[in-house]
Order: structure tokens, then sequence, then C-alpha cells
């Protein structure tokens, strides 16, 4: 058992770093918004001046963290707040703020760091698109986004930045807007978000109704703070599930959106439409990862009822957690299968993210908020690399995306080739020098101690999938000859420089998250770190850790035997293709899902829509048009009686009217007037039953 | 009872006076028919600012100000009866923006332009006088003052198929008024009085269904069933709003402009300010179909948006859901038995419900509006296209025009950081606890309404550009500098809601004080 210390003091008041910590999303919102004013030609001022707002960011951020470290080296639990009320309704006031913790510190850093890198990257990759200035636009307001969501200390500040973040997604993926395939995926990721959003909206609603605020800190009366929870406890929704259960869900169903699980995994592979740095630094490195950071901010209320220490005699878990560890690991496996028979080097990792973020998912709901967001952290880089690498191979096979059609890169491409197997090996969980071995580790040793084994299971033949597919990947684009027309070319060193930093990180982000020494957990828990060889001790520990390094090196063995150099036609059939023909197909055909929800789902949309406007024209107006026969028959007929009177001096009124103006000449054939007849008769009628019932 | 004249502020009948300006626009309009549209462009900005007067005048407290009150015809129990509180003021000023853009936006009026401008006066009128009146026949006269300028406005300067749709428009409002009206009688029949206020207390303290059963017979319910009916057609309520489908559409633009984004919130202003202060028992009563009506709105508004092929009834039956927001608010807060003695949980969700139902009412107008301007531009532009498939690519040659509209497409999405968000985020926050099925099947309308506006973007302004847009006009310096303002009421709007709040927040309170269900 890992040593518990003492729990630290928590520390109030916020200190200067933390009141101005609104300036890390404002200064790239305010640069985006100067480059949206900036004319089209103005490139470098445009770059400039995004990439320095984001520096900036970064700076602010370290200092944050530095901070927060601080208090961490000195037994603090440092979560400063700064809340203000944004407008008030009745006696409420709907109060925003921003929060400095381990948990908004180390986010911090990582968006505004790797996102530095691709900013630095996009101006080699962009550099000769035409809409160069709107694309550091777009990042910069994503980045100011993210941000916002990454330090908001309450909920419905954290949903606004994440509709914002779904807007920059929704803009930058429709970048290149005339092609027809990039617009439709565009709308297609953002409806689907907001398919899950609308959940987390009513989630929101219901929070702040049961509790009276959005605030996650403040003082003992937030959302997040044990008085609430104990009053969300105690209340009982449908379905054996507590109020803080149900929240918990809805709010689960807008990560599910966001970060790509299932069943709304849909949108993310079609995203990769979007130019490639987009898809480094939105869809696979940060803005995907937002769900799972969401989930991971909310924690106290997903685990509400279970005992924030977990010993040997009490692993309890909440059904809200339940569900994230199935829908996570579920997806783990889900996407790695189709991922092993994609052929577009960029649908791959987009595959492998929704896998990945699968086991962040996974992770929060089995090992709590440390496990799942080491494995965030370290995906971020090393996922970031794998896209940044990608792009780079693009870029240097002119724009080809399929590896079937390339192949032998490593002579042709050295550096990219290094970086993105140190990335690749990373991702598979190589042992021991990769930081993605640790993290993983992290999730399934959560998993194999768990209460249900079932995920375990799932999770570690996901592990043997991801091994393999990257295997092939690798081996069909760096490795044999080369398929394509023109020969390819290394990238310039704009794009390189940040693949070296980021394969760095790659590889040395593990050590902060070792058994040895678990500082990532321990700061986010806010406890002590002693470095310790005996945290290896725990039993089955080691075997587990071997045992999951044989499947990965099985996975590798396995790809590798059966791709290699062997670079096949890009023609002929894959070898799995001919030795599953059918099962192939459903994997490439990305087990038709869309198909399904095309002919579910938005048939019903379609249909539906047809059918509401049919009822306008034809029930609706249909009775308008009965009504009106009916009302003028009655008129007729009670002019064949007597209401002469009546009828004949509104007439003349109408005559009047009508040629008095020379306007009412262009009313045709009076239908108009014999209309207003008739509901004047109604109204003298009606009247004088009124006038005669109220006699006394 | 408020003391007559004690609210003009500084000893100006500002209400009187805004009401009459048009009137006179309107007049001098008639005579210069050369110079209309400057004379409505000077009184639609003089209005504004009026209006913006008579919303800083605003009493602190959320009670009735600048009242001016006067014997008008007793005998038919009519007085002359102004007030606003934070309700009818942001109408006012909601009414002299709409109208403002209205006239800029009718550029080019070559058929009768005197005529034309003299009659979006009257309108403008018609909306200061409804939403100032306090007494029913002063307030029924300016509700049908206004229609008659809506009328001959789609009928003489409509498109195709306007005679239909402006007699459809005409017949079924009438036919609302007059349940409405029928209704009204019945009350002074019984009561002797059409002042609201003094209706209001009567309803409140329940002696105004006694006072009827009393002198008519237990037919208190179908009153309401008469008011409900003349706000339902013009809000619109589904099943009644088959009229608005084809006179948005058939309507020119900036008439379009005026119906949505100021005519549809006198039904709405109605239900507030008459049918739930003196039928608030009766509503409550029937609380649950009328949800289901709203609901309905909201939900099959979006819809049906997303069947249409013509840009104006897609932005028509858009207009639908989102006002459909509005009556989901409104039904959802009159829930039985509450009031004064209703617990805070709930008397909170009511404040969060009307305040989002206010806001979003002028959110709304704005935004609604502001669309309907960019498809007169685009037909401007084209000679009258406005298809859904007529258009593609348009980013391309104008971009200006496509971040605008862009813009403009988003707040009407509901996007945080623009104004629609809070409205709806407050009707949500309001209608989920006192009926949470309504706003869980509601919430279907703001996915639904997502689809539509985002295939809008990418029907219009993605994909490759036809060769006959290549040339597409981008916004001229003109165009832009007039919608400027509004794109950026967006976003102030969206980013400091306290603007309005903090105005509107003292009414809400002191309604929802004086109602009873």
């Amino acid at each position: 058992m890992i040593e518990q210390a003492a729990a630290f003091t928590p520390q109030l008041g916020a200190a200067p770093v933390t009141r101005i910590l609104w300036l890390v999303p404002a200064l790239p919102v305010v640069a985006s918004g100067i480059v949206a004013l900036l004319k089209q030609p103005r490139r470098k001022p445009a770059a400039a001046l995004a990439i320095a707002s984001l520096s900036l960011s970064l700076l602010l951020s370290l200092f944050a963290f530095g901070h927060v470290l601080a208090g961490w080296t000195n037994h603090l639990a440092v979560r400063e707040t700064v809340n203000f009320t944004w407008f008030t309704f009745g006696a409420t006031g709907v109060d925003l703020g921003w929060v400095l913790d381990p948990l908004s510190a180390i986010m911090m850093v990582m968006v505004s760091f790797v996102g530095l890198l691709i900013f630095i990257y996009s101006v080699g990759y962009m550099e000769h698109d035409e809409n160069f200035t709107r694309f550091f636009c777009f990042l910069s307001l994503f980045a100011g986004a993210m941000l916002g969501v990454v330090i908001a200390n309450s909920l419905l500040l954290l949903f606004m930045c994440w509709e914002l973040v779904g807007l920059t997604s929704y803009l930058l993926i429709g970048f290149w807007y005339q092609k027809p395939s990039a617009a439709a995926a565009a709308k297609k990721a953002f409806i689907t978000t907001r398919v899950g959003d609308i959940f987390f909206l009513l989630g929101i609603v219901w929070l702040f109704a049961q509790t009276g605020t959005l605030l996650f800190y403040n003082h003992e009366a937030g959302c997040l703070e044990p008085l609430a929870l104990g009053g969300l406890l105690a209340q009982h929704a449908a379905f054996g599930l507590t109020a803080a259960g149900a929240i918990g869900l809805l709010i689960f169903c807008g990560a599910v959106g966001k970060s790509g699980q299932l069943p709304l995994h849909v949108w993310l592979p079609d995203a990769m439409e979007g130019p490639t740095p987009v898809s480094a630094l939105i869809h696979a490195a940060t803005m995907v990862a937002a769900g799972v950071y969401l989930i991971a901010r909310v924690y106290p209320l997903m685990s509400a009822g279970v005992p924030l220490i977990h010993t040997a005699e009490a692993t309890g878990t909440t059904a809200a957690l339940v569900v994230v560890t199935w829908v996570g690991a579920a997806t783990a496996v889900f996407a790695a299968l189709i991922a092993i028979a994609q052929n577009d080097i960029k649908r791959i990792l987009a595959y492998s993210t929704v896998s990945q973020l699968g086991y962040m998912m996974a992770g929060l709901g089995l090992g709590g908020v440390a496990v799942g967001m080491f494995h965030l952290i370290t995906h971020a880089f090393f996922k970031a690399l794998l896209f940044l690498g990608a792009g780079s191979v693009i870029h240097g096979s002119h724009e080809e995306q399929d590896i079937r059609k390339m192949g032998g890169l490593k002579v042709d491409m050295p550096f990219t080739f290094i970086t993105y197997a140190i990335g690749m090996l990373a991702l598979c969980g190589f042992p021991i020098f990769f930081s993605g071995f640790w993290s993983k580790d992290g999730i399934l040793e959560a998993a194999h101690t768990g209460a249900i084994k079932g995920p375990y299971y799932l999770l570690v033949f996901g592990a043997l999938l991801t091994a393999f597919y990257m295997t092939r990947q690798v081996c069909y684009v760096f490795f044999g000859y080369w398929r394509g027309h023109q020969d390819a070319h290394e990238s310039p060193r704009v794009m390189l420089w940040p693949l070296a930093i980021l394969a760095f990180f790659a590889m040395a982000l593990g050590l902060i998250g070792t058994p040895a020494w678990p500082w990532f957990r321990s700061f986010l828990e806010d406890h002590a770190a002693p470095f310790s060889l005996h945290g290896f001790a725990e039993p089955g520990l080691v075997l587990l850790m071997t045992m999951s390094s044989c499947i990965v090196l099985f996975g590798l063995w396995l790809g590798w035997k059966l791709y290699g150099s062997k670079s096949p036609k890009p023609e002929a059939p894959d070898v799995l293709e001919k030795a599953a023909p059918h099962l192939w197909a459903g994997l490439r055909d990305r087990l038709y899902v869309d198909e399904f929800y095309g002919v579910t789902v938005i048939a019903f949309y379609f249909w539906w829509a047809r059918v509401t406007d049919w009822m306008d024209r034809r029930l609706w107006g249909g009775i308008v048009r009965l009504v009106v026969r009916i009302t003028s028959l009655w008129a007729h007929l009670n002019r064949l009686f007597d209401v002469r009177a009546v009828d004949g001096s509104f007439d003349k009124a109408c005559e009047e009217i009508s040629t008095g103006g020379g306007l009412l000449s262009r009313v045709e054939s009076g239908r108009v007037q014999s209309y207003l007849r008739i509901l004047a008769i109604a109204v003298v009628a009606l009247a004088a039953v009124l006038f005669w019932s109220s006699m006394p | 009872m408020s003391p007559a004249a004690a609210g003009t502020a500084a000893g100006f009948p500002w209400l009187t006076a805004l009401t009459v300006l048009p009137l006179l626009g309107a007049a001098l309009a008639l005579l210069i028919g050369k110079h209309a549209r400057g004379i409505a462009l000077f009184t639609t900005l003089i209005g504004l600012v009026f209006a913006l007067v008579v919303w800083i005048h605003l009493p602190l407290n959320g009670t009735m100000g600048l009242v001016e009150l006067h014997a008008w015809a007793p005998s038919i129990g009519m007085e002359y009866h102004l007030g606003v509180d934070g309700l009818g003021a942001l109408m006012l000023v909601l009414s002299s923006i709409v109208t403002l853009m209205s006239v800029d936006a009718a550029h080019r009026v070559h058929h009768q332009p005197g005529l034309y401008y003299g009659l979006v006066l009257m309108l403008q009128a018609g909306l200061f006088g409804s939403f100032t009146a306090l007494n029913f026949l002063h307030w029924f006269l300016f509700w049908e003052l206004s229609l008659i300028p809506a009328f001959f406005l789609i009928k003489l300067w409509g498109g195709p198929k306007r005679g239909p749709a402006a007699t459809q428009f005409l017949i079924y409002t009438v036919a609302g008024s007059v349940a409405l009206l029928l209704a009204f009688l019945a009350i002074f029949l019984s009561t002797g009085t059409m002042d609201f206020s003094q209706l209001a207390a009567m309803a409140a303290d329940g002696s105004l269904t006694h006072l009827v059963t009393a002198h008519i017979g237990a037919v208190m319910p179908w009153l309401a069933i008469g008011a409900l009916a003349g706000f339902a057609v013009k809000v619109p309520l589904v099943p009644f709003h088959t009229w608005l489908p084809d006179a948005y559409a058939e309507a020119p633009s900036p008439v379009t402009m005026l119906l949505t984004g100021a005519m549809s919130k006198m039904g709405v202003y109605g239900l507030l300010r008459i049918a739930l202060p003196i039928f608030g028992v009766q509503i409550a009563a029937m609380r649950t179909p009328l949800l289901v009506l709203a609901v309905a709105t909201v939900v099959l508004g979006a819809w049906a948006a997303a069947a249409q092929k013509d840009l104006k009834r897609v932005f028509a039956y858009s207009s639908v859901n989102h006002l459909g927001y509005c009556l989901l608010g409104i039904f959802a807060l009159a829930i039985p038995a509450a009031g004064a003695a209703a617990p805070t949980s709930i008397l909170a969700s009511q404040a969060a419900a009307l305040n989002g139902v206010i806001l979003q009412m002028f959110n709304h107008g704005i935004t609604a509006a502001a669309l309907f301007w960019f498809l007169a531009m685009m037909q401007m532009r084209t000679g009258g296209l406005r298809g859904l498939e007529d258009f593609g690519g348009l980013r391309k040659p104008a971009p200006i025009f496509a971040g605008l509209m862009g813009i403009a497409l988003f707040s009407s999405l509901g996007l945080p950081g623009l104004n629609g968000f809070v409205g709806e985020f407050l009707i949500f926050r309001g209608v989920f606890p006192l009926s949470w099925v309504s706003a869980t099947v509601s919430v279907l309308g703001l996915l639904i309404t997502a689809a539509v506006i985002l295939t809008v973007i990418q029907k219009v302004f993605s994909g490759p550009v036809p060769e006959r847009w290549r040339a597409f006009p981008d916004l001229h310096a003109s165009e832009w500098l007039a919608l400027a303002p509004v794109i950026g009421l967006m976003l102030l709007l969206g980013l400091v809601p306290q603007l309005v709040l903090s105005a509107l927040n003292p009414t809400v309170t002191n309604l929802l004080r004086h109602w009873r269900f």
C-alpha cells in the first residue's frame, strides 16, 4: 500500500498569480480578435501575435504551476478561487469564476505548451494556404476557449467555453470549406457533440436547481463541496440513482460527445478533414480530452458517496463511475478494432485517439482522477507527436494520406521516422522507456484491482490491438519501398523542432508517474511523494507489468510478422483481408455505425421533418379551412334570416374604405370584406348573448 | 393605484410622446412621399432615443413607471392609462430597434414609398401603444391598429402569393382578437372595469371569478381560453401557427423583420401583461395541455424548419421554435398554488423562467430581425432568390457578409457568448424543476435548431462557388456600418446580460409577487 501522508493543510485566499489567471485564456482570445481584423495578406503579424499571446499564456501557466508546486512542497493543498457574479435572477446570483489547483495547473501547462508547439509547427504546415491569417485567428480562439474550460471554477463557465471550443472545432474542421466533405464533417462534428451537450445542459440546470450554485469551489458553498454533495446524495432520482449520480451521468453525456466515446464517436474520424495541425491540437491532444478533464473536474460529484481514500476493505464505486468505466473500456476496444483496417494515416490515428480516450475514461472510472489524468497528459504529448509526424509525412509525400501508397520513408524522412517511432512506442506502451507504458499500466492496474473484471480484459485486449495496428501503420509508412508517385522529402525545420520536443516528453513524462515515484498522483491528491522502490513491491504489480509488456511485445511482433517490410502493392488486399474477408470488410467500413445511424436516427429526422411539414400544410391548414367553410356556411344561413341592419351598415363602411383610399380596390374580389363581415356578425351575435346573459 | 401623472418623469409625458411621434412621422411620410425614407429613419431614430429615455427612467423597484392616467370614455370602461415596467420598456426599446432596422433594410421601395414608410410608422405606433397601455380597450385599439398596416404591407409589397398570405394573416389574427375581445366584454360586464391592474388585483383575491360567475355563469375557463386564443395566434402556439410561414415568407423581408422582431412579441407580452395576471388560476388549471402545446411549438417548429426549402420559411419556423421557449417558460411557471406563499425554490425557478422569457423575447427580436435583414440583402443581390439550394460557397466572394451573418446564425443557435444563450439557459433553468418532462423533451429543439442552422451555413456559405456567384458583392461600408451595432449588441448582451437583467429582475420579482395561480 502507498503510505498516505497526513492530509495537507488547505490553502485559502488567492495569490496574485491566481488573481490574474484570467489572462491565460484572455490573451489568446484578444489575439484572435486582433487577427480577425487583420487583412488576409498580413501573415507574419498574425502568426507572431498568436504565438506571442500563447507564449505569454504558457509563461503565466508555468508561474501558476510553480505556485501550486511551491504549496505542494510545503504540504499545502492549494485551491485558490476567484469568483464573481455574472448576473442575477430573483434572489439568485449566477456566479462564474476560475480556480487554481493542481488539476487546473497541470492541464493549463499541458494545453498551452502543446498548443504553442503546434502553433509553431503550423507556421510551416500552413505556409502556402491562402487563409493563413484566418487559421491563426481560429487557432487562437480555440486556445483561449480551451484554457477557459481548464481554469473554469463554474460549471456554467466551463460549459460556455466548452461550446466555444466546439465552435472553433467546427470552424477548423471546415477550414477548407470549399471541400463539401470538410463542410459536412464540420457540421457532423458540431451536431454529434451537441447531442451530448443537450444532456449536459440538463445536468447543469438540474444541478443548479438542486444546489443553488454552479461554482465548483466556494468556501464550502460550492457544488462539489461536501455540503452540496450531501444534499444531492439524499435525493433519489429514477432507476435507483441518487440525484448526484443522475446529474453525473447527464454531465457524462457531454463528455461522451466531446471525447468521442461510444456511441457518439462517429464525428471524430471525419474531423480529420481539417488541416493536420488542427487534428493534432484539437482532435488529439486537447479538445477531445476536455471530456475526460470534465469528468476529472466533477469527480467529487461522480464519486459522491464513496470514501475518498481507497483501502483494501472499501474499494467502492458508484453507478455513475461504473457507467463511465464500461463506456470507456468498450470504446477502447471498439475503436482499436476499427483502427486495424483503416488505410488513411490520419484516420488510424483518429480511431487510436478514440480508443485512448476510452482508456482515460476507464482510468477515471476505475482508479480516480490521477490515473485518468496521467494518461491524458502523456497521451497529449505522444498523440500530438504522432499527428504532427503524420502531418510531416503527408507534407513530405505531397498530400498523400493513404498508407498503402507510402513506404520506405525511414530513408527519405529519417528525423520524422525516429520521432514517429518514439510516439508509436509510447502509444503502444512499450516497457520502461516510454511514458505510455506507465500511464497505461496505471489504468490496467486499477482495472485489475477493481471489483468487476470485464473492463480489465477489454483493456488488455485493447492494448494488444493498439500495438498491432500501430505496427501495421509504421510498417506501411516507413518500411519497405516507396509506392507513391513523386519522391518524398523531409519537412522544414520549423516543423521538425516541435517533433523533437514532443518526442522528448513522450519518453520522459513517464518518470513522474512510476510506482517508485508516483509524483503525479500525489500532486493531484495533495500528499507527499517520497521516492521509494517499494512502490513496486505491491503484490502482483510486477507480474502485471510483465504481463502487459509481454502483450505489447506480442502485438508488435505480430504486426511485424504480418506486415514487416513487405510493402504490398497498393491495390493488393491486406493480409488479414485475405484471411477473413468479411470481418475485414466490417472493420474497414467502421462496423457500419454511420450506416446504422443513417437508416435510423437521420432517416427518422428527415422523415419526421416531412411529416411535420405535411401536418402544417394539410392537417392544421385543413382544419382551419374547414372551420372557415363552416363559419361562412353558418353566416350565409344567418343572412337568410335577419341581420340586415348590421350587414348593410358594415357593407357600406367597407365600401367607403375601399373607394376612399383606392387601396382596398387591390384587394381581390372582396374576400377580405366577406370574411370580416362574418366575423362582425359573429361578434355582434356573441356580444348579444353576453349582454343578455349578464342581465340580472 | 398609481396616482395620475405622478410618474411622468420631469413632467413630460414620454409615453404619449413616444406613441404620437411615429404617427406624426407617418403623416409626414404620406404627405412627402419623396423623402419618406429619410423621414422614417429620422422618426425611428428619435423613437429609439425616446425609448432609451423611458428605459433609463424606470423605477428601480420594478413597479409601473411614467404612469399617465386620464379619463377617456368611462361609460365603456375606457381610460387613458399608460405606464411601463421593465417588461414594457424593454419591448419599447426592442420595437424601436427593430423598426429602425426594418426601415434601414427597406432600401429600394420604388412603389409608393410614402405609403410604405407611413404604414411602417403606423405599425410602430401600434406597437408602442400596445406596449404602454394599461387599460384593455386602449390596449386593444393599438393591438388592432398594428394589424392593419401589417396587412397592407404584406398585401401591397409582398411576394407572388401575397394575397392569400395577407388574407390568412388578417383573418386568423382577427379571429383570435375577437375571442379576446369577447372575453373582456364579459369581464367588463361583470366588473365594470377594464383596467389591467384593477382586474389583476381582483383576480389575485379571487373576486374576479366570483363576479363573473355571479353575472354570467361559470364561464371563467372559457374566458381564459378566449383570451389565450388571441395571444396563441399572435405568438404563435402550435397548432395556431399556420398563417405564419406564409405571411413571413410572402411579406417583403423588411416587413418580416417587423412581424417576427416586434409583432410576435405582442403576443408574448399579452400573455405576461394580461393573461397571467388576470387568468392565472385558469391557466394554471390548464397547465398540462398548454405545456404539451408549448413543447410541440418548440420541437415541431424546429423540425418543420428542417423540411423547408425556402430560407424565409426556414427562419419563419425557426422563429416559431424560438418563441416556443417563451411559451414553455410562461406555462411552466404557472404552477398551481404557487404565489407569495410558494417555497423559495419554486420562486427562484419562476424568476429564472420569467427573466429568461423576457430576455428571450428581446434577443429573438434582435436576432431574427437581423437574419431577415441578411436575407433581404441576399435577395437584393440576386434578384429575389431565397431558396436554400440557390446559393453555395458565398464565403469566398463575400467573407464579411458570411462572417456577420454567421454570428447572427450562431446567436440564433444559442451559442454562449452571444445573446441567444442566456435567455434559453434561464428558461431551462426555470422550467426543469417546474416540469422536468417538458424541459427534457424541449432540449430536442436546441439540437434540431443547430442542425437546421448549420445546414443553412453549409448550403449557403460552404462548398465550391457556383459560376454565377463568383462576383457576389460583399457588404459595402454603408451596409456593414448599419449592421455592426446590431452584431455588437448580440455580443454585448451575450457577455454582459446584466445590462438588461438589472432592470428586468425587479420587474420580474414584482410581477411574480402579484400573480396568483
